[in-house]
């Protein structure tokens, strides 16, 4: 298949996720919402389920969810009550619900208050103390309860073999999704900064090895292009999310492509792979230990500026020549590392743009302005 | 309020003017002084003498200082959002070295006094001397203050020191600093963090370590979503307490002592009991003071709890309750007509705008939800764990509810003022629930109102009355429901 057709199919899937609920459960499947940050997939795929990432929205706008919420919480959050609540999710047969911010905490309450009968919801809290032993054995016991509720839902038990199974698609996944960043960094009059987020944006929504499968074959058409010969400047992404098309096709417009990122729906969410042997629940939370470079978690060498030097090499590295932040709005994680990410990058050089962000943002003319701006400064 | 202290408000106030004196002194002399989030287990430090200051308390005592919009200001200039919790600016922009001071003439060295500070003059009748020219109150001077300015300490230890006027220049700009206690508290050499009141605690104190190039010492608390705390919690807590001492013996070079330990848990049991106990006398109808009056001894439960003097200070306090009780006395300074609970964290800058309407319309404060939050008592280790565990943000609804509603009742309230925090998002994230349950379970109103507990400009009087109003309202329809049953 071309390339064309390819990122066509992604793209299609990315924005209708409905959809492919739809064709889940057309085919007898059972559907397990996995809300951020770091659910383990793995276990709902062990399950014979298909997990489905619920990343709020950007279409829809608050209104059912204003009863649990007030207005200064994240509208991913507030989007994927919405979601829950105005029947757009109704079809799932689960959701996996994490804590690992202080919006998720209380939310997690919102949503099975919510939910009541209607929709299971699995509690997910994990450790800031990942490395130590007493903090894998904790993300062990954590997942154990998630495994559980899961096998309530499955109504099968899940074994070590179909967890190390399920273990081999996600790290698959993730292989083909790095491999793609790397590519599409390469090779950006092939892939546009708009298609670049609907093929990772739909990996929440697909069916891990169908589309790992698709971009296994969409990464060999590109690592077959002729070197790139491409005029425009690269740019590395950061923050939780950007996946709006509009926002997106300002960048196209100026001819600005992004090199990497440093995006939790995005690289984030599939830089740590889990070990294939072994006991596979340990392997998840030794995964979760090796997770690093994030806002959301605890640095146990927090008198070091780790993540914003990381994320300033992540831009040599990459050959960006410059940082677009998207600052999603009321993320305090996000917003309590921002003045040594700026650090960071001011003593590498790098300079950067930061954009505020939300998902009910339907007016992009300010962003546009900045953006514009900052690409002719670069 | 009352003017008149009690010995108990008395010895209240020392226990927390001695942590601080001590904790400048121990610096002074070289030793090590940490900062601590208020909720960490300070039983650990205090096994190894250690002196701890509390950054939440301290923003809350610059807030009520009328310093919180200045030193959040000054965080917002390094690059923290105005979004950020007003005590995590607050203290970041301390830890950076950020100070509120006085302005002064750098060539006469005298304060610039601020013209519209200060009191109304009041002549010897007692009557306000009106200005002719301006036709406004003329300002009593003995009340007038010098303008606030920012200022920094790591700029003003690098200035030189080489002629005369130099050295008086830097030694006057030190004394400018703002003299209250919260505004003097010595950097710190190792931070505490016990994140069971929320996540930003985490990223908050691992930016001081990384600004100030020190160790941070870590309790996890993961966030409950059920009542009972199970086994598998503890363990991970108890192996937390384990590493941190041995972090400290590491810090200090000294070894843990299990008999200072024992004691300091033994004081913090005491004193959280004495606590607790003083909470209780918000029961009397009257009570015989005001919840606000509890938010001023929260200084104490902070800073000294595992200190022999704060158990001391409460069981005082006590002991002036049981009088005003048999006396028939109160501290609030107004007959009760009303009761209710006071949810979240008081707006500390607007302290006298929330009490305002209050008074106005009879409405005490007679519960907190401050009063179970400190409440740490335990047997063992283990309970010790659990007990860290239960913190008002670390824990689920249903718990969260039924500690509420536990002295919601036992406190006989008529109705509930809900703080939307804006500085705290764990707190007022699921609150609207807690509300409609609040009115289902004990039938009482409930009003919210928008305002932050440390950044000014997030709070609005005009709403803030309104809702007062409003609650008053529905508080009196209730009542005169009950009468019309009767």
């Amino acid at each position: 298949m071309s390339i064309e057709v390819l990122l066509n199919q992604f793209k299609e899937v990315s924005e209708h996720p409905h959809r492919q609920i739809e064709a889940f459960k057309a085919q007898g499947k059972k559907v397990i919402g996995v809300l951020p940050y770091y659910a383990p997939e793995e276990l709902v795929i062990a399950a014979g389920m298909e997990p489905m990432g619920i990343w709020g929205s950007n279409k829809k706008t608050i209104s059912h969810a204003k009863e649990y919420c007030a207005t200064f919480y994240c509208t991913i959050a507030q989007l994927a009550l919405e979601m829950l609540l105005d029947g757009t999710l109704d079809q799932l047969d689960g959701l996996i619900t994490p804590t690992i911010c202080d919006t998720l905490r209380p939310m997690s309450q919102n949503f099975r208050v919510a939910m009541g009968d209607k929709l299971p919801c699995i509690f997910l809290a994990h450790p800031q103390h990942r490395k130590p032993a007493f903090g894998l054995q904790f993300t062990v016991d954590q997942y154990s309860h998630v495994k559980a509720e899961l096998e309530k839902i499955s109504g099968t038990p899940i074994t070590d073999e179909a967890l190390r199974e399920a273990i081999k698609v996600m790290n698959r996944s993730r292989a083909a999704r790095r491999e793609f960043v790397k590519l599409a960094g390469q090779h950006p009059e092939a892939v546009s900064a708009v298609n670049r987020s609907a093929v990772l944006r739909s990996a929440w929504f697909m069916d891990k090895t169908e589309h790992a499968e698709k971009l296994e074959a969409l990464n060999a058409e590109l690592a077959a292009l002729p070197a790139s010969n491409w005029k425009g400047t690269k740019i590395l992404t950061s923050g939780i999310i950007c996946d709006n098309p509009t926002l997106l096709q300002i960048f196209d417009d100026n001819n600005l492509a992004i090199a990497a990122d440093d995006v939790a729906q995005e690289s984030r969410s599939f830089r740590v792979d889990a070990a294939e042997t072994g006991d596979p629940m340990m392997a998840l939370a030794q995964q979760f230990a090796d997770q690093d470079y994030e806002v959301l978690l605890y640095d146990e060498h927090s008198n070091q500026n780790r993540r914003g030097e990381y994320v300033a090499n992540l831009c040599k590295e990459s050959g960006a020549k410059g940082l677009v932040l998207f600052m999603q709005q009321f993320c305090d994680p996000e917003e309590m590392e921002y003045p040594y990410l700026k650090i960071a990058l001011e003593n590498a050089g790098i300079p950067h743009i930061k954009l505020g962000v939300d998902q009910q943002m339907r007016d992009f003319g300010q962003a546009s302005t900045a953006i514009q701006a900052f690409a002719d400064v670069l | 309020m009352a003017k008149e202290v009690s010995p108990g408000v008395k010895a209240l106030r020392k226990v927390v003017d001695d942590v601080h004196a001590d904790a400048r002194q121990a610096h002074a002399e070289g030793k090590l002084v940490g900062w601590s989030s208020s909720k960490f287990p300070c039983e650990l430090a205090a096994a190894f003498d250690l002196d701890i200051m509390y950054p939440e308390n301290q923003a809350a005592g610059i807030a009520a200082n009328r310093d919180g919009e200045i030193m959040c200001q000054a965080a917002e200039d390094l690059g923290f959002d105005n979004d950020i919790c007003g005590y995590a600016r607050i203290s970041l922009a301390y830890a950076a070295g950020k100070r509120a001071s006085r302005k002064f003439d750098p060539e006469t060295l005298e304060y610039v006094i601020n013209p519209a500070s200060g009191k109304p003059l009041k002549d010897e009748n007692g009557n306000v001397v009106i200005d002719e020219a301006t036709g406004k109150p003329k300002k009593d001077p003995k009340t007038q203050v010098p303008f606030t300015v920012l200022d920094d300490i790591y700029e003003i230890e690098a200035l030189p020191e080489t002629t005369e006027k130099e050295i008086a220049y830097k030694n006057f700009r030190r004394e400018a600093i703002k003299p209250y206690r919260q505004m003097r508290i010595p950097q710190p050499d190792f931070v505490l963090c016990c994140n069971n009141i929320c996540n930003c605690m985490t990223k908050w104190y691992e930016n001081i370590a990384r600004m100030r190039n020190i160790p941070l010492i870590m309790i996890d608390i993961p966030y409950n979503n059920t009542v009972e705390v199970h086994d598998t919690n503890v363990a991970y807590v108890r192996a937390q307490f384990d590493a941190a001492i041995k972090q400290l013996e590491e810090l200090t070079g000294k070894k843990f002592d299990e008999k200072k330990f024992e004691q300091a848990c033994a004081n913090a049991n005491r004193t959280a009991s004495a606590w607790l106990r003083v909470c209780d006398y918000l029961q009397y109808k009257p009570a015989p003071y005001s919840g606000f009056d509890l938010f001023n001894h929260m200084a104490d439960i902070v800073t000294a709890r595992a200190k022999p003097q704060a158990a001391e200070a409460f069981e005082l306090l006590e002991k002036d309750l049981e009088k005003a009780i048999k006396e028939g006395t109160t501290t609030t300074p107004f007959p009760e007509k009303y009761r209710v609970m006071f949810e979240g964290i008081p707006c500390w800058p607007k302290l006298p705008n929330l009490f305002k309407p209050l008074k106005q319309h009879g409405v005490n404060v007679t519960a907190v939800v401050y009063a179970p939050a400190f409440g740490f008592v335990y047997n063992n280790m283990d309970e010790m764990c659990r007990a860290y565990y239960k913190a008002p943000n670390s824990v689920c609804i249903e718990q969260g509810v039924d500690w509420r509603e536990g002295i919601c009742r036992d406190n006989k309230v008529d109705g509930v003022l809900v703080h939307y925090n804006r500085s705290c998002k764990p707190w007022s994230g699921y609150m609207a629930e807690m509300q409609r349950r609040f009115t289902d379970d004990l039938g009482v109103p409930c009003a919210g109102f928008d305002g932050d507990q440390a950044d000014p400009r997030n709070f609005n009087e005009a709403q803030y009355e309104t809702r007062v109003q409003g609650l008053v309202e529905a508080m009196e329809a209730n009542k005169a429901a009950k009468e019309d049953a009767e």
